[in-house]
């Protein structure tokens, strides 16, 4: 059955699989090695207490008490140095108006950064009112999923961040985002989007378009406190999401929103 | 392979590889040594850190620069504004609402100043009336509503109450009605001088009201044996004016002599 020579052929063959191993655990374990020390040495990496595991974000909508200033859209472009141009959001206004026979109005000129002109209806209305838009920070990131560079992502504290210098600009995440909460910068040619204000709320601040709001109608806070204003605010309203079908699991919470409202 | 027995122990493993497997490894370990290269030059050494992204990107992400600083900032020097605003309509208008971000006005507040929106433009964007709006919310149609002039006028900003409506005489009349009430003729109702017909509150340049006509009719109060009130002054009517009427010197509204 088996011939003499063979016996040495499987010895040369085991002694050369061990070789194979320890070269190839060479090439691997010194990176490892390495990115092992790298992250010990930088766990802390805000230098202060905040620990992102701790948080995970959340903003609430009360529909009922938009005015449609656009204060929110004004103060997220100052922050945010969003270009001025009027089709370059991270937050918005729209208003829906909602004729007599059922037919959906939406608009939203400059985003409603100057506030809306009267009436546009030529038909009588059956109602109308304002919905701010924003990034839905979903818990289930179609953008993120797509990113082909890992350009952005979902940190730890729940919000999804764009990592500008990494970007390749492909658009993929904006075609992606079904809430168009995405735009290509026109100068960097990276992709943008809500940070939820990400320098303030690490700093215990809210978001610029929370703190500019005049009548409330955006409430944010820590969904893993239960006595932060977005749990508050998700125990005392009945909220909605944004196209839930679509099994996103958004983090902006609407209450009192029309079943028109997309 | 037979050739090559005896020889040292790598060698003999080496050739003891079949000649097609030993020239297809040459390409293999070379490409892989590439790939290793490349990964160690274009990778940044935190990407994977803590998932599929670059760590420090949430780190450039959180240092940005804050522009609003936030309403407990302005109330560490500004404590008299927000005490006035605590209990106005205002109370929940934040500061930078309407005063643009102050981030740098904390850091240096005599140089960098927070703007002031005095115009009439800036409060409408909230209080022009517009369908849409909440119902209840305070509104106003710009057209109609004082034209031209600044809201801060009549409405203290971080204390807007609403002023009360004006009915009667006053509603049309203000200046008068502001001026007759820091006179001695405050208590005076309108119609106790002016004879007003019922229509002049629908077409009032057609049906004017009337002036007192005769001097005798401020004597009724003013003259030496009129039955009135003690304090009320005075004046020989025979003697003082002559033929003028009293209110031609005298302004009724606010009468006090000089």
């Amino acid at each position: 059955m088996r011939k003499k020579g063979d016996e040495h052929v499987d010895k040369e063959r085991r002694t050369l699989c061990k070789l194979l191993l320890v070269g190839t655990c060479s090439l691997i374990l010194p990176g490892a090695a390495g990115a092992v020390a790298e992250k010990k040495s930088s766990t802390s990496w805000y230098g202060t207490t905040y620990k992102p595991s701790e948080h995970l974000y959340g903003m609430g909508i009360k529909v009922d008490r938009c005015i449609g200033c656009g204060r929110c859209v004004d103060g997220c472009k100052k922050e945010n140095n969003v270009p001025d141009e009027p089709f370059f959001f991270r937050t918005w206004v729209e208003r829906y108006v909602i004729a007599d026979d059922g037919q959906v109005t939406v608009d939203s000129p400059d985003g409603g950064r100057e506030g809306f002109k009267g009436p546009t209806e030529e038909k009588r209305a059956f109602k109308s009112f304002f919905v701010p838009k924003i990034c839905n920070h979903c818990e289930k990131p179609p953008c993120v999923q797509v990113c082909p560079v890992g350009a952005t992502y979902r940190t730890k504290d729940g919000v999804i961040l764009v990592d500008g210098d990494y970007c390749i600009g492909c658009r993929y995440c904006i075609q992606a985002c079904p809430y168009g909460a995405r735009f290509l910068h026109p100068v960097k040619k990276t992709a943008e989007k809500c940070t939820f204000c990400y320098h303030r709320i690490v700093k215990g601040l809210v978001p610029a378009c929370v703190e500019v709001c005049p009548t409330q109608a955006r409430v944010f806070g820590d969904l893993m406190t239960t006595a932060s204003p977005i749990s508050q605010f998700k125990r005392m309203h009945k909220i909605v999401v944004l196209k839930p079908h679509l099994n996103t699991e958004p983090k902006v919470f609407y209450a009192d929103l029309d079943m028109e409202v997309r | 392979m037979l050739k090559h027995a005896g020889t040292n122990f790598i060698t003999r493993i080496w050739y003891g590889i079949p000649e097609q497997v030993r020239h297809l490894m040459v390409p293999c370990v070379v490409i892989l040594g590439a790939l290793v290269i490349a990964h160690h030059l274009f990778v940044p050494r935190d990407f994977g850190l803590y998932g599929h992204y670059r760590a420090s990107s949430v780190l450039e992400n959180a240092e940005r620069p804050i522009k609003y600083a936030g309403s407990q900032a302005c109330a560490d020097c500004h404590g008299d504004i927000v005490t006035t605003k605590m209990t106005g309509y205002h109370k929940g208008v934040a500061c930078e609402s309407c005063h643009g971000p102050a981030a740098a006005h904390t850091e240096d507040p005599e140089n960098v100043k927070p703007s002031i929106p005095r115009t009439r433009s800036h409060c409408l964007l909230c209080h022009e009336y517009l369908p849409s709006r909440p119902t209840g919310f305070p509104q106003v149609v710009s057209e109609s509503h004082n034209p031209v002039k600044p809201c801060i006028t009549c409405h203290q900003p971080h204390d807007p109450k609403p002023p009360h409506a004006l009915k009667g005489c006053e509603a049309c009349h203000t200046n008068i009605q502001r001026t007759i009430v820091l006179s001695h003729h405050a208590s005076l109702e309108c119609t106790v001088c002016h004879d007003t017909p019922k229509e002049h509150n629908v077409s009032p340049r057609e049906y004017a009201p009337k002036k007192p006509q005769s001097r005798e009719f401020c004597g009724k109060c003013h003259a030496q044996g009129a039955e009135s009130s003690k304090e009320i002054p005075r004046v020989n009517m025979a003697s003082h004016g002559g033929k003028y009427l009293c209110w031609e010197c005298h302004y009724p509204h606010m009468p006090e002599a000089h």
